[in-house]
C-alpha cells in the first residue's frame, strides 16, 4: 500500500487543477502584458483567479498580488514592510516557531538594522500574549505570526493578538503566514485585523510556484522584484498564468467545501492520535499535555489543524524510522531535522519545550481531503510493527 | 586560431619495451572513447606520440578539457596545419601563427624544425637558422635562446607541415585497460572516490561496491555514491556498481558483538563480500579510501584486522594522504560538492561512542564467533540480493 502522509510538505494537484493548468499551458499561453488578443485570453485567467481568491477573502482585486509561492510571499511581506516603514521605527516581533521563510527574512532585516524580537510561544505552540505584548514598542513597525504552526499543527488565535496588539501600538502592521492554514480555515483578514497574509498554492492540491500576498488596501510595502511593473507594480515579471489560474481553481475548490473538509480530516486526524497514544513511548505533541487535564479528545483536537499529527517516538531516531516507514509506502516527514547537521533552524519543538527525547525522533504526518481511514490505519499498523525492531537496535 | 590536429605526448607508456604498441593502442581507444561525443575526430599512431586530426568545426575548449581526463597523456600540443610546403608559404605562415598567438612579442625563442621528407630541398638545421632569421626580422623584439626559451617553436615538414609551440599539461599515468581490474569500495565520503581516481591512474579498470543499510541510510545517500560514481567515471570509464544491502548483518553483528568493536567487524565483513564480488567481477584486487589514523577505524591496528580477511592484495592509494590533499585532489575532479552531502551521516546510529582504537586480531575473530550460526547465511543473501547499477556519464 502506497501511503502519502506529507501534505503538509506538498499536495497532490486536484484533476480540476490540472485540467485548467493543461487547458492554459496549451491553448491560453499568451502573455498578460501583450496588446492583442492572445494576451487578453491570458489575462482574464490572472483575473479570475483574484476574483475566486477575493471572494475567499473578501477583499478586494487591488489587494492580492501573486507570487511564486509562500516563500516569496513571506519574503516580500517582511521585508517589502520593513523597508517601506522604516521611518515609523525599526523593531520587528516575530515568534520562535516561525518558518524558516519568515525566520531568515527576519534576520537579513536584522542585518540591515533593525532589531528583532523572538516572544515566547507555550507548550502548545501557541503564541504567548504576555510575551508578545511586552514586546511591543512604539516604534514597533512590523509582528508577523503564523496562523498554524507547519510542524506540530497548532493554531495561534490570529484576531485576538491583532486585537491586542493594535490596542496598545495601532500603527504596528500585522503580518499573518497563513501557508498551513489557508484552505483549512475561514480566513477574513479584514475581520480579523491582519495586514499582510502569506499564501501558497501547492499545499492545497494547485501547482508548484503559485502562492499570493494579501496587502490590506492602504498598507505600504515596497517591491522586491523590480522590472515591468506586473501586478501593479509589486511583483514584475511575466505573470505564471497557469499557476495562478490553477490556484484560482484549487482556493475554489477548497472553500466550496470547507466545511466537510475539515470534518473529515479531524475525524482521520482523532483516529490517528488514537492509534498513537495506544502505543507505548509516544507523546503527541500539543496534544498528549493537553489531555492530562483530563479533557475530551474532540475538543482539543478541535483546537487545533485538521491536518497535521506530530508525534514523539522514545528511543528512535525520526530519520531511521521516517525511512522504515518509507519501506513500507508510508511517507512522512521528520518532526524536526537531523540536530546534529542542522543546529539552528528548527525552532519548533525547542520553543513548545519539548522533551530532550522526542527532539530528535519526532514525525510529523499530514492529511488531505483524500487522505483515508485505511490510510491511517495501515500507517498504524507499519508502526506498531516497526517500533519493536528499530527500538531494539538504538545506539549505546 | 584554428587548431586542425593536436599532438598527444605520453611520457611512460613510451619507455615500455615490447609491450609498447598495446600501451599505445589503449591509449588511443581511451582518446577515442572520450572524443566520441564531441565529433569526428581521427586518431593515429606515429613514431612516438599520437596525432589527432580534428573535424572542421568543433569546440577547442572542450576537447582540450576532454583530453585532460585521460589517463595516460603526458601533454597536449595543439598544432596549425599548413596545407602548401612551399617554403615561403610556410614562412609567411609561422609569423602568422607567431604573431596571434604571442601579441607580446618580448619573448626569448628556439626553433626546432624537422622534415621527415628527406627529399625537402631544405635540410633540418637550415630550416631552424631560415625561420629564426625570419622571426627575428619580423618581430626585433624577440630574442634567440637556445639553451632555455620561452617559446619552443616546432615546425615539422612531412607532406603537409606543422607548427606548435603550446604544451598543456596532461592527466598523467596510464591508459585504463593496461592494468587490470580492481574492486573500489566505494562510500559516500570524500576519500573513496579519489581512492578509485587515483588507481585508475594507473591504468586499472574500476568497479565499485556500496554497501546500503536501508532505513539507517536512506535512498538519498545510495543517490549520491551513483552519482560519485558517475563523476569518476568521466575519467576511469564506464563503473560497475554493485549495491549490497547490508542491514541485516549489521543488525546481527550489532547484537551479536561487543559494541566498540562493531565497527571494526563490520568493516571486515564488508572486505569480505567486497572480495567475492570482486572474485565474480575478475578483479584482482580491492581498492578503499583508507589512510592511516584518519578514524579509529583506520589506525594500523584497524588496518591490519580488516586486512586480515582478504586475500586479495588491498590497494589503498591514499594510505600516507593528509585529508587536505585528499579534499584538494576530490576538488580537482569535482567530487567535493557531491562528497559533502550530509546524508551520510544519519546513520552514525551504530557507531560506538568510544570504538576500539587498537583491536587486537585474536579478540576480534574470537568475538565473530558469536556469529557463527546466521553469518554464513546473511552474507549469502547479500550478494544474492546484490543491485546493480551501470555508472555512466
Amino acid at each position: 500500500m502506497e501511503c502519502y502522509l506529507d501534505n503538509a510538505a506538498t499536495t497532490k494537484v486536484s484533476d480540476n487543477v490540472y485540467a485548467k493548468l493543461s487547458e492554459v499551458y496549451l491553448k491560453e499561453f499568451g502573455n498578460p502584458s501583450s496588446m492583442h488578443k492572445v494576451g487578453m485570453e491570458a489575462e482574464k485567467h490572472v483575473k479570475a483567479s483574484r476574483e475566486s481568491i477575493c471572494k475567499i477573502l473578501k477583499c478586494e482585486s487591488s489587494e492580492i498580488v501573486f507570487t511564486s509561492g509562500g516563500t516569496e510571499s513571506n519574503n516580500m511581506a517582511l521585508i517589502g514592510a520593513a523597508l517601506a516603514n522604516n521611518r515609523q521605527g525599526k523593531h520587528i516581533i516575530t515568534t520562535r516557531m516561525e518558518h524558516a521563510s519568515v525566520y531568515n527574512p527576519v534576520l537579513f532585516l536584522e542585518n540591515l538594522g533593525f532589531e528583532v524580537s523572538f516572544c515566547e510561544v507555550d507548550e502548545n505552540g501557541i503564541v504567548d500574549m504576555d510575551s508578545l505584548l511586552s514586546l511591543l514598542r512604539d516604534d514597533t513597525v512590523l509582528v508577523s505570526v503564523m496562523f498554524v504552526n507547519n510542524e506540530v499543527g497548532s493554531v495561534n488565535p490570529v484576531a485576538d493578538i491583532s486585537k491586542a496588539i493594535k490596542e496598545k501600538n495601532p500603527k504596528v502592521l500585522f503580518h499573518v503566514d497563513a501557508i498551513q492554514a489557508f484552505g483549512k480555515f475561514t480566513i477574513v483578514p479584514k475581520k480579523m485585523g491582519i495586514d499582510l497574509l502569506s499564501v501558497s498554492g501547492h499545499k492545497i492540491h494547485g501547482p508548484k510556484g503559485s502562492g499570493f500576498l494579501y496587502i490590506r488596501k492602504g498598507v505600504k510595502v515596497k517591491p522586491i522584484i523590480n522590472g515591468g511593473g506586473q501586478e501593479s507594480g509589486m511583483r514584475s515579471g511575466t505573470e505564471n498564468v497557469p499557476a495562478i489560474a490553477g490556484l484560482g481553481v484549487a482556493s475554489e475548490d477548497m472553500y466550496n467545501n470547507l466545511e466537510a473538509n475539515r470534518k473529515k480530516m479531524f475525524a482521520l486526524k482523532t483516529r490517528l492520535i488514537n492509534g498513537l497514544m495506544a502505543i507505548e513511548g509516544t507523546h503527541v505533541h500539543t496534544i498528549s499535555n493537553r489531555l492530562e487535564n483530563s479533557e475530551e479528545l474532540d475538543e482539543i483536537v478541535a483546537l487545533t489543524a485538521p491536518h497535521i499529527v506530530s508525534c514523539g517516538f522514545e528511543g528512535v531516531r525520526s530519520e531511521v524510522l521516517l525511512h522504515a516507514l518509507e519501506e513500507k509506502g508510508v511517507y512522512v516527514s521528520s518532526g524536526s531535522a537531523c540536530s546534529s547537521n542542522h543546529p539552528a533552524i528548527s525552532g519548533t519543538l525547542k520553543a513548545i519545550k519539548s522533551e530532550q527525547k522526542y527532539l530528535d525522533s519526532t514525525i510529523r504526518f499530514s492529511f488531505c481531503v483524500n487522505t483515508t481511514e485505511e490510510e491511517i490505519d495501515y500507517a498504524l499498523e507499519t508502526l506498531k510493527e516497526l517500533l519493536p525492531v528499530l527500538r531494539r537496535f538504538r545506539r549505546k | 586560431m584554428e587548431y586542425k590536429a593536436l599532438l598527444v605526448k605520453y611520457g611512460e607508456i613510451g619507455i615500455k619495451g615490447k609491450n609498447r604498441g598495446s600501451f599505445e593502442r589503449a591509449l588511443c581507444t581511451q582518446i577515442e572513447m572520450h572524443l566520441e561525443r564531441l565529433g569526428q575526430f581521427t586518431v593515429v599512431r606515429e613514431q612516438g606520440r599520437i596525432f589527432i586530426a580534428c573535424p572542421d568545426e568543433y569546440d577547442y575548449d572542450e576537447t582540450i578539457e576532454e583530453l585532460q581526463k585521460v589517463f595516460g597523456i603526458h601533454a597536449i600540443s595543439p598544432v596549425m596545419v599548413i596545407e602548401s610546403i612551399d617554403w615561403d608559404n610556410i614562412t609567411a605562415e609561422v609569423l602568422k601563427y607567431v604573431d596571434e598567438k604571442y601579441p607580446d612579442k618580448h619573448f626569448t625563442f628556439r626553433v626546432n624544425a624537422k622534415r621527415a621528407d628527406k627529399h625537402y630541398p631544405i635540410e633540418s638545421p637550415d630550416m631552424c637558422c631560415k625561420l629564426g632569421e625570419s622571426i627575428l626580422h619580423a618581430y626585433p623584439e624577440t630574442k634567440v635562446d637556445i639553451h632555455t626559451p620561452q617559446v619552443l617553436l616546432t615546425l615539422e615538414v612531412r607532406n603537409r607541415a606543422y607548427i606548435y609551440s603550446e604544451t598543456i599539461p596532461g592527466a598523467g599515468g596510464m591508459p585504463i585497460g593496461t592494468a587490470g581490474k580492481a574492486m573500489l569500495l566505494l562510500s559516500g565520503g570524500i576519500d573513496s572516490p579519489v581512492a578509485g581516481y587515483m588507481i585508475a591512474k594507473r591504468g586499472v579498470e574500476i568497479e565499485a561496491t556500496y554497501f546500503h543499510a536501508p532505513p539507517y541510510t536512506s535512498e538519498r545517500a545510495k543517490q549520491k555514491v551513483i552519482d560519485l560514481a558517475k563523476i569518476i567515471s568521466a575519467y576511469c570509464g564506464p563503473i560497475k556498481l554493485n549495491i549490497v544491502n547490508f542491514t541485516d548483518i549489521q543488525l546481527y553483528i550489532y547484537e551479536q558483538c561487543p559494541h566498540e568493536q562493531l565497527t571494526i567487524i563490520m568493516r571486515r565483513y564488508m572486505m569480505k563480500i567486497a572480495e567475492k564480488l570482486a572474485d565474480k567481477g575478475k578483479c584482482i584486487g580491492l581498492v578503499t579510501g583508507e589512510s592511516i589514523g584518519q578514524v579509529a577505524s583506520q589506525t594500523m591496528q584497524s588496518l591490519n584486522c580488516t586486512n586480515a580477511v582478504c586475500s586479495m592484495p588491498v590497494y589503498r592509494p591514499l594510505i600516507a594522504f593528509d585529508k587536505q590533499d585528499i579534499v584538494d585532489i576530490s576538488q580537482k575532479i569535482n567530487a567535493f560538492e557531491t562528497s559533502i552531502q550530509p546524508f551520510e551521516d544519519c546513520c552514525t546510529i551504530f557507531v560506538a561512542k568510544h570504538p576500539v582504537t587498537h583491536p587486537i586480531l585474536s579478540g576480534i575473530e574470537k568475538s565473530e564467533l558469536k556469529l557463527a550460526e546466521k553469518i554464513d547465511e546473511l552474507v549469502e543473501t547479500a550478494l544474492n540480493t546484490v543491485e546493480v547499477v551501470e555508472c555512466r556519464r
